[in-house]
């Protein structure tokens, strides 16, 4: 098919699956805001105040990156992961099976719609904080590229997830038992130097602290990890998962019979 | 005339081992009616998902206008439009943006599928819902739905499963009349019904699929001309004893219903004749089953199918 005709179906993946978490803002836009401002208000206000600096840093200044972050991770992953398995829950994912859609542009579009909530979601809870603490910025091209790229990491991986699902259950164990224990220790809340050497060692292979440290890098000039380390995992990352999806897909797995 | 489909000795098995398809083949030519019929779990649906790429084959051939499914998929796949026989569009989306998006798939500008949108909703009967969303639409009308969707595209082969399934009688008639309409455009219709009447009044060629195999492949009249025998139901004023058809075959079901054989070379002329001068009069007569139905029977048993050679 000509390249035409393949952004047209691109436009149309990515139309569909923005206008579908526009449609149910209540429960896409604003449960991410609310649940910001509670860690602000707890841990920012009642208890950080108590903890002092971090990192040079006062400790609502120094979470907020982490917070941004942990908010794109899980809105990137859940939006694609439920989008796409109610696609295939309906049957309606056959509406795309059936056309002459190649796989990378399913890919590319359903990744698309998980990134256009991730980074908006992101948007909003940086307004938010902003009621909370003064933002700075060190450096905005670290920002944009270290969001944009996570956005995109764990869009693939909501993917993957939802092609795997074979009930609603599904996409909710991987973020439940998963993401969420790594985003905690992924260094949201505190410097992974605090940590004894061992779990130090340990936190290193938690892909989350590279791209929590890029982020707050952006923002603070101070990161745990080296910033080429970062780029270089969340690039792995989404080589790989690109790779496992396009494969998953064109095979058709938990798509065709 | 061109070959619209061709499909050569396609087998499937699924997972657990179950042959759906034992090395079909069939052609179907530009602009036909074609119908695909068979009991259920024949293979039609199998044979409907290889063609349409929701089913992965396990061997043979799928060539659509010349483009081969495994080589050429996606060139394949702009040709066809589908009605599946399961209601498989989003069901919170409203009806403009489930026709708007497919035609996007095939790479329809969102200018010209407004425009289309508007003619087929309008065409179906669907234009006062068109900012609905789907799960508000009855049985009815998210068939219809289907079809609308089916033809955003403008495809040259429409494929229906069980295209009027769960429809009343006046909605059927119609939905026959548009089918019509579309044929006479130009496009090559292919569908499977459970409604042999359906598959009668529409279709000018038929095959018939059972337990994986083409038992049947014929133009319709064809068919309808092996038929030896009818069987007709004649209401005839009340009797207690079986009137007496020299050369005939009959049953009295009760005391004014008498089922009679009528073979091709008998007339039922005679039949009126000596129901007169046995001083019987009849009310009404009717077909017993449609003419199709007791060919399908008699080719469709359980397990002769296995037996009978491929056309």
């Amino acid at each position: 098919m000509s390249s035409k005709v393949n952004f047209i179906a691109l436009k149309s993946i990515l139309h569909k699956e923005v206008h579908r978490f526009m449609r149910i803002w209540v429960q896409t836009l604003v449960p991410p805001a609310i649940t910001i401002s509670l860690y602000f208000v707890i841990f920012g206000s009642l208890i950080g105040s108590r903890i002092g600096e971090m990192g040079g840093f006062d400790y609502m200044s120094f979470i907020v990156p982490g917070l941004i972050m942990m908010s794109v991770i899980t809105n990137s992953y859940s939006n694609v992961a439920s989008s796409f398995f109610s696609a295939k829950w309906q049957r309606n994912v056959e509406e795309m099976l059936v056309a002459p859609v190649p796989t990378w542009v399913i890919v590319a579009g359903y990744v698309g719609g998980g990134m256009a909530r991730g980074i908006l979601v992101g948007a909003i809870v940086t307004l938010v904080s902003l009621l909370f603490v003064d933002i700075q910025i060190h450096n905005i091209w670290v920002i944009i590229a270290t969001v944009s790229l996570t956005s995109a990491t764990f869009a693939l991986g909501g993917l993957i997830n939802a092609v795997f699902a074979g009930s609603f259950d599904d996409i909710s164990i991987i973020p439940t038992f998963i993401l969420t224990p790594l985003t905690y220790l992924g260094g949201v809340f505190y410097s992974i130097s605090l940590l004894p050497e061992f779990w130090q060692g340990v936190s290193q292979i938690n892909p989350i602290v590279y791209m929590v440290n890029a982020f707050r890098y952006g923002f603070l000039g101070i990161s745990d990890v080296s910033l080429t380390l970062s780029f270089s995992v969340l690039l792995t990352f989404i080589i790989t998962l690109f790779i496992i999806a396009m494969t998953l897909i064109s095979k058709g797995i938990g798509l065709r019979s | 005339m061109k070959i619209a489909l061709e499909i050569s000795n396609l087998k499937k098995v699924y997972k657990g081992g179950f042959e759906a398809l034992k090395g079909i083949d069939l052609t179907v030519e530009q602009g036909d009616f074609f119908a695909l019929l068979g009991p259920n779990g024949a293979g039609k649906s199998t044979t409907i998902g290889v063609i349409t790429s929701l089913v992965n084959k396990t061997a043979g051939t799928v060539k659509v206008f010349g483009h081969d499914i495994d080589q050429e998929l996606e060139q394949a796949k702009s040709y066809l439009g589908l009605v599946p026989q399961e209601f498989n569009f989003n069901q919170f989306e409203p009806l403009m943006k489930i026709l708007v998006n497919q035609a996007g798939y095939y790479g329809v500008e969102r200018k010209l599928a407004v425009q289309r949108a508007e003619k087929y909703l309008k065409q179906l009967d669907l234009w006062d819902k068109r900012n609905d969303a789907g799960r508000m639409l009855s049985g009815g009308m998210k068939r219809r739905l289907m079809i609308a969707r089916a033809l955003m595209h403008e495809p040259k082969v429409l494929i229906l499963d069980e295209p009027t399934a769960g429809v009343d009688i006046e909605l059927r008639r119609s939905m026959w009349e548009f089918l019509r309409e579309l044929n006479q455009q130009g496009i090559t219709i292919i569908l499977t019904t459970h409604y042999l009447e359906e598959a009668e009044m529409l279709c000018r060629n038929i095959a018939i699929i059972d337990s994986g195999i083409i038992v049947k492949n014929t133009d319709m009249k064809s068919l309808l001309a092996t038929l030896d025998q009818e069987t007709i139901v004649l209401d005839i004023d009340s009797t207690d004893t079986r009137p007496q058809l020299d050369g005939f075959q009959t049953r009295l079901i009760d005391d004014h219903t008498l089922e009679v054989d009528v073979k091709k070379s008998q007339r039922i002329n005679d039949i009126f004749i000596q129901l007169t001068t046995q001083n019987i009069n009849v009310q009404s007569m009717r077909n017993k089953s449609n003419r199709l139905e007791e060919l399908f029977v008699s080719l469709v048993g359980s397990g002769q199918a296995e037996n009978q050679e491929v056309n």
